[in-house]
């Protein structure tokens, strides 16, 4: 098992974590361990939020880069991390 | 000849659409007599009669009497005869007769030849062979029946000019046509897109690195070839893994995940100050912070702990076992702050590893130490999982286990060595070249005047075994090493025979021996007799009186009521101290507060019996690490009564690093006064 997986792994027995899903440069979820109707839903709404906010970031400065965007709610707390146009969500409740 | 048009020019283009053009000649008015209103009506009879008329010469108009002066007869005489001319019209133009001599000589003088009026010539030869043709306009057919019926002779007959009527016509007009046809069109399609100034910026930067590259091909064409097959095998890897991609925002993600469920730990370690520390004297209190535990480690204990240089969240920790009688598999891990939950590196190892220690310049560089008496190198970069370099029982390996590694300075060849020490007595320097480790010894610890008898009667000499030794933090040369029998020597590089000083410390094995971060002649020694002692070096270098030495007492001593694993120095402070203890608790000393009591005197260890291993200050931040027999890890923030610094004047600028190390040294050299005082009191 690569590296990557181990800590994808371990990020998803972590505490409060209720999925993981890996979008690729196209939006489409490559990787998910959420239920089919919400991963594609998550993919596609955050996707598309993570571009603006990488979008602002580098009209902002070329040279710099969005490296993660966590969007704290009510209910849990969404984290995204670009890398490579592709993106990690992760959806945890830290109140757990 | 008017009749046949029509058809002709039907026939000349038949694709044309003529409209109207059977009324071609419509332009041509019907010659209509026209009759003025006036005019007499004449019976048949009237019109037959004749009228004769005789026309004269005579001008009706002319004067009959003009009367001019003769001067002959000197009197006016009537002029008989009148000038019957009338003249009707005059007009004096500017053309000439292209016959006359005029123009003959305007020709000549414009060099025009004859040939050039041809056209004016050849008009009339025209009218010759139009006449067969019958092809002419109205106009010229009039002239070239005037000018056909007469002989057609080559010299043209003038043509009477009064008898000359100018006609205007209009060339048949071809009625306008208009045709179109449509191509297919071509294919089309619509595009639209946003351009923001990133992406121009990166399509500049791809172009930029583009042109690089291809200025490095042009230098080295001969690599072509590599090359290509290095990128196929590139591509290959990266599209079959796709997940690898994500690999640093995983990354990334754990530790967000760990900060949010470690939210309050992390907001202690910021800003957590313990409020009770203004209410008591002096004491402070250390706060758990998180604790560092890893499954294959859990039945380890921690041998050495090790801050990274240059990343202050990141420490290296070795895994090994103390015991004897226990030794397996050993472990070094590397932790993150910002990470508690999983070790960033892990390398396992088939023997217990008994120190490590992070190059201060190179901090992917790990030197380790193991029980088996080997050394080996470890680089965090490169992704293998063994070390870089270990040597072998055929190239200098220790044959005790190895207690303690420390990088030294790039040599002069700016190749990366280290020294390490051994329960073999021997210390040995390694450098790194190239491929290969090469091992000298320094130095032997050597016993002097005692020595066993081997089997046959030679005088074998005893070695004692090092456990520790630090070097001296200017003078390179200069290093400290500690023993099992309690010894303490003070050597140097350049010496491999004997020692410049020595000093019976302890009376247990020695455990660590560490120099002072201000002082130069201070350190600092903790062994298993429960003892941590702070001692001077003395001034006299060469010290050849041993029972000198022997009797040589420490300045300060303190006893711990157990056997003190590890002391450290604080990097912020020349008086501050902590040591680790067999029992589980941590001490933290500040001679300038108290010079016989710990400031702080508290119970770690988790469970009981749980023994503290190893202790060391975070540089930058007001933490420390704590290691246990039990493989744990556990960092601990220090309250502000701990951590006491000089308090910065209101109005004045913050010290500068040089004034705060020599406040720090003054503060130390003023307790160090008192004592030296009492202790040569006592003394005499």
């Amino acid at each position: 098992m690569s590296e990557v997986e181990e800590t994808l792994k371990r990020i998803q027995s972590h505490r409060g974590v209720q999925g993981i899903i890996v979008v690729n440069c196209e939006g489409i979820p490559i990787r998910t361990t959420l239920d089919n109707s919400s991963t594609v839903q998550y993919a596609g709404l955050i996707h598309q939020l993570a571009q603006k906010a990488r979008s602002t970031v580098r009209d902002l400065d070329p040279q710099n880069d969005l490296t993660f965007l966590r969007i704290r709610s009510k209910k849990h707390e969404i984290m995204c991390a670009p890398e490579k146009d592709y993106l990690l969500i992760c959806v945890q409740n830290p109140e757990n | 000849m008017s009749r046949r048009r029509p058809t002709r020019i039907r026939e000349g283009d038949d694709m044309t659409d003529i409209g109207d053009g059977t009324d071609a000649d419509d332009w041509t008015q019907t010659k209509t007599m026209e009759k003025p209103a006036d005019q007499l009506q004449l019976s048949e009879q009237d019109l037959k009669e004749e009228f004769t008329r005789i026309l004269t010469a005579n001008n009706p108009h002319a004067p009959q009497n003009i009367v001019r002066y003769s001067f002959k007869e000197k009197q006016y005489k009537q002029t008989s005869s009148v000038d019957q001319l009338a003249i009707h019209f005059s007009l004096d133009g500017n053309m000439l007769h292209r016959d006359s001599d005029e123009a003959k000589r305007q020709k000549g003088k414009l060099g025009l030849p004859e040939a050039a009026s041809e056209p004016a010539i050849s008009e009339s030869g025209e009218g010759a062979a139009e006449e067969a043709e019958g092809e002419k306009q109205e106009t010229t057919e009039e002239r070239a029946d005037d000018a056909a019926t007469p002989a057609p002779t080559e010299k043209r007959k003038l043509t009477n000019q009064f008898n000359y009527s100018e006609r205007a016509s209009q060339t048949y007009n071809n009625p306008y046509r208009e045709r179109g046809t449509a191509t297919e069109p071509p294919p089309r399609a619509t595009y639209s897109g946003n351009v923001t100034q990133w992406e121009i910026f990166d399509a500049y930067s791809e172009d930029f690195e583009k042109q690089e590259k291809s200025k490095e091909k042009k230098v080295v064409p001969g690599r072509k070839e590599e090359d290509k097959s290095r990128k196929k095998l590139t591509i290959t890897e990266t599209q079959s893994d796709d997940i690898s991609r994500v690999s640093v925002a995983s990354k990334i993600v754990e530790r967000m995940v760990n900060q949010n469920t470690y939210d309050d730990v992390a907001q202690d370690f910021r800003y957590w100050e313990d409020v009770s520390d203004d209410y008591r004297e002096q004491e402070g209190t250390l706060l758990p912070l998180w604790r560092f535990a890893h499954d294959k480690a859990k039945k380890l204990a921690v041998t050495s702990i090790c801050w990274n240089p240059k990343y202050n969240d990141l420490f290296a920790a070795s895994f090994g076992s103390y015991d004897f009688m226990k030794q397996g598999t050993g472990l070094i891990l590397f932790h993150s702050l910002k990470n508690p939950s999983y070790p960033e590196l892990v390398y396992e190892t088939d023997s217990g590893v008994m120190c490590l220690d992070v190059h201060p310049e190179h901090p992917y560089q790990i030197a380790a130490g193991f029980y088996d008496g080997s050394v080996a190198v470890f680089n965090a970069v490169e992704k293998k999982d063994g070390p870089l370099h270990r040597c072998t029982a055929k190239n200098g390996k220790h044959t005790d286990p190895v207690w303690q590694v420390r990088w030294q300075k790039d040599d002069s060849d700016n190749n990366m060595n280290f020294f390490s020490i051994s329960s073999d007595g021997r210390i040995v320097h390694w450098t790194i070249v190239k491929n290969e480790m090469i091992y000298q010894d320094v130095i032997k610890l050597v016993i002097p005047d005692v020595s066993a008898e081997g089997p046959d009667g030679i005088k074998v000499p005893t070695l004692g075994c090092g456990t520790a030794f630090d070097f001296h933090k200017q003078k390179d040369y200069l290093f400290l090493v500690g023993s099992e029998e309690g010894k303490v020597h003070v050597c140097s590089k350049a010496y491999t025979s004997h020692f410049i000083d020595s000093i019976d410390a302890h009376n247990m094995a020695v455990y660590k021996v560490a120099w002072n971060y201000y002082h130069s002649k201070l350190f600092i020694t903790c062994s298993a007799d429960w003892n941590v002692k702070i001692w001077e070096m003395s001034n006299k270098i060469d010290n050849k009186d041993n029972s000198e030495t022997s009797t040589r007492k420490a300045l300060f001593s303190f006893d711990l009521n157990n056997s003190v694993g590890d002391v450290a120095w604080a990097p912020y402070s020349s008086t501050v101290f902590a040591a680790v203890t067999a029992d589980g608790k941590v001490y933290v000393y500040d001679l300038n507060v108290n010079k016989y009591e710990p400031i702080c005197e508290q119970m770690v260890a988790q469970k009981k019996k749980t023994k503290l291993t190893h202790i060391e200050f975070n540089p930058i931040h007001p933490i420390i690490i704590v290691g246990d027999d039990r493989g744990n890890v556990t960092s601990l923030k220090l309250s502000p009564n701990l951590r006491k610094v000089p308090k910065e004047k209101k109005g004045q600028p913050p010290m500068d690093a040089a004034a705060r190390q020599q406040f720090e040294l003054n503060k130390l050299e003023k307790i160090l006064s008192m004592v030296r005082e009492s202790t040569e009191a006592n003394a005499s």
